[in-house]
C-alpha cells in the first residue's frame, strides 16, 4: 500500500511542480487575502495582532480550497478518474496519498503565509512548540477533509463552485480549534492552547480515518 | 472457462439502458471485433467488461470474477483504450508511462520498452504529453496499455487518430497479444481493417447482441490465459 501511497503522492507533487499552479496562483492569491484582511482592519496593528491568529487560519482554508480543486481537476481530465479506477489500486492508497501531497503543499504554503503575517501583522510567539504542532495536526486536518470532499466534488458537474460550500463548514471545527491555540501560542487570548491542539487532533483523526474508509465509495459514486 | 461471459445483462446510463439484455461469451485467446452503430452499446459493453459499469441485472463474469459483487479485482486484469487518453497533461510521455506501469505492478524498464514498442520518438520522450499531436497521445495511451499487460485488451477506436504506421502498429499489438494468450476485444467502425485482426464480428444494436459471425479463414487460438497477457516487451 506505501508504494502506491508513494506512487500518487509523488505523482501530484510531479505535476504541481511542473505546472506551478501552486506557486504561481495559489500562494498569491493567498498573499493577496492577507493583505486584504489588512485594508480592511484599516491597518490597525493592534487589531491585526489580536485576530493573526484567525486571519492566518481563514486565509489558510481559502488557499487550501484552491490547491484542493487543482488536485482533482488533474484527476477529472482526460479520463483520469476511470483510470485512476482501473489501476487496481486500493482506494486508501488513493486517498492518503493525494492527502500526502496536499499537506506537502500546504505545509510550504503555511511557511510563506507566516512569514506573510510576520511582515505585515507584526505578531509576537511565546509558544513556538504548539505554534508548530498546531499548524502540523491542522494541516492534516484539512488535507484529508479536502481529500474526502473533493473526490466528491470531483463527480459532480458543478465541482467547480460546490466544493466550498461542501467543504468550509466541515472545516469549521478545525478553523475554531487551530485558532484558540494560535491565540494561545501567540499570546493574545488567556486560553490553553494544548487542550483545544487535543481537540483539533481528534478531529483530524475523525477525518483521517472517515476518509480512508469513505473515499473508495465516493470514487466509484460519485 | 470463458474469459467474458454475459447472460441477459441489463446495464444502465442513467435511466437509459445502455445494454439491455446482451448475451456474449469470448473464450481466451479470441480477438473480437464489436461493430454498430453510434450509440449501439459498443462502449458501454467494454466499459462494463472493464468494471467501470455496474450490471443492473443478468450475469455479467469477466476473467472469472462476478461483476455484480466484485469489480475491482477484474480491474487489475484489463487495460483499456478508451476516447480519453487516461493520461496527464502535464507529465511527460515517459512518466505517463511508468506511473501506470508502476501502479500495475510493473517496472521503468517496462514502461520503456512498451514505449519503444510504439515507436514513440525519443525525443518526445520528456515532452509534456500536453505538447504532443493527437496521434502522439494515442501512441502514448498504447503504451500505458502495453506496459501493464493486461489479460484482457478492450480498445475503443484504437485506430482513431493514428496514422498508417500508428495504425500498423496497433494491428500488431492486437496480433501479438493474441499470440501471448491475451484475450482482445475492438470496437471500431473501420470493419476492413479491423476484421483483418479479429477472428470473430459480434454486431451490436439497441443495447443487445443481434448477430455473432466468425470471420472465415481466420482460426480463434484457444489456450489457458496467461498470468500477465500481453506482448512480452520487457
Amino acid at each position: 500500500m506505501w508504494h502506491d501511497v508513494r506512487l500518487i503522492a509523488g505523482k501530484d507533487l510531479r505535476i504541481e511542480w511542473r505546472s506551478q499552479v501552486a506557486t504561481g496562483q495559489v500562494a498569491p492569491f493567498a498573499i493577496l487575502v492577507l493583505v486584504l484582511f489588512g485594508f480592511a482592519l484599516d491597518a490597525d496593528t493592534v487589531a491585526l495582532r489580536t485576530f493573526t491568529g484567525g486571519l492566518y487560519w481563514v486565509t489558510v482554508l481559502f488557499s487550501a480550497v484552491l490547491a484542493i480543486q487543482r488536485s482533482f481537476a488533474l484527476e477529472s481530465a482526460d479520463g483520469n478518474r476511470d483510470a485512476l479506477r482501473l489501476s487496481g489500486i486500493e482506494p486508501a492508497a488513493i486517498f492518503f496519498g493525494k492527502a500526502t501531497a496536499l499537506v506537502v503543499q500546504l505545509v510550504l504554503l503555511e511557511v510563506l503565509l507566516g512569514a506573510g503575517v510576520a511582515v505585515l501583522y507584526g505578531p509576537s510567539v511565546e509558544d513556538f512548540p504548539l505554534l508548530v504542532a498546531t499548524a502540523g495536526v491542522a494541516t492534516i486536518g484539512v488535507a484529508a477533509a479536502g481529500t474526502l470532499y473533493g473526490v466528491l466534488a470531483a463527480g459532480l458537474r458543478v465541482r467547480e463552485t460546490i466544493l466550498p460550500i461542501l467543504l468550509l463548514p466541515v472545516l469549521a471545527p478545525v478553523l475554531i480549534g487551530a485558532t484558540r491555540a494560535f491565540d494561545d501560542a501567540l499570546g493574545t487570548v488567556a486560553v490553553n492552547g494544548w487542550n483545544w491542539l487535543a481537540l483539533l487532533g481528534l478531529t483530524a483523526v475523525v477525518y483521517v480515518a472517515f476518509g480512508a474508509l469513505a473515499f473508495g465509495v465516493l470514487l466509484e459514486d460519485s | 472457462m470463458s474469459v467474458v461471459h454475459l447472460r441477459a445483462v441489463v446495464a444502465l446510463l442513467g435511466r437509459f439502458p445502455a445494454l439491455a439484455g446482451v448475451d456474449l461469451d469470448v473464450e481466451s485467446g479470441e480477438a473480437v471485433l464489436l461493430q454498430g452503430p453510434n450509440g449501439a452499446g459498443k462502449t458501454s459493453l467494454l466499459r462494463l467488461c472493464a468494471g467501470l459499469l455496474a450490471p443492473a441485472s443478468g450475469e455479467a463474469v469477466v476473467l472469472g470474477h462476478d461483476l455484480g459483487r466484485d469489480r475491482r479485482s477484474v480491474r487489475r486484469e484489463v487495460g483499456m483504450l478508451a476516447h480519453a487518453t487516461f493520461l496527464y497533461d502535464d507529465l511527460s510521455v515517459y512518466e505517463n508511462v511508468c506511473f501506470w506501469a508502476r501502479a500495475a505492478g510493473g517496472s521503468p524498464a517496462e514502461a520503456e520498452a512498451a514505449i519503444a514498442r510504439l515507436e514513440i520518438d525519443t525525443r518526445l520522450r520528456d515532452i509534456p504529453v500536453v505538447r504532443l499531436s493527437t496521434g502522439q497521445r494515442r501512441r502514448t495511451s498504447l503504451a500505458v496499455l502495453v506496459a501493464r499487460r493486461p489479460r484482457l485488451w478492450l480498445l475503443d477506436e484504437p485506430h482513431a487518430g493514428l496514422d498508417q504506421a500508428g495504425r500498423d502498429i496497433v494491428d500488431g499489438l492486437v496480433r501479438d497479444a493474441v499470440d501471448a494468450g491475451a484475450t482482445v476485444l475492438v470496437a471500431s467502425h473501420e470493419l476492413d481493417r479491423t476484421r483483418t485482426i479479429a477472428s470473430r464480428v459480434i454486431t451490436i444494436a439497441g443495447g443487445v447482441v443481434v448477430a455473432d459471425q466468425p470471420i472465415p479463414g481466420r482460426s480463434m487460438p484457444v489456450g489457458p490465459a496467461p498470468e500477465r497477457g500481453g506482448p512480452d516487451v520487457a
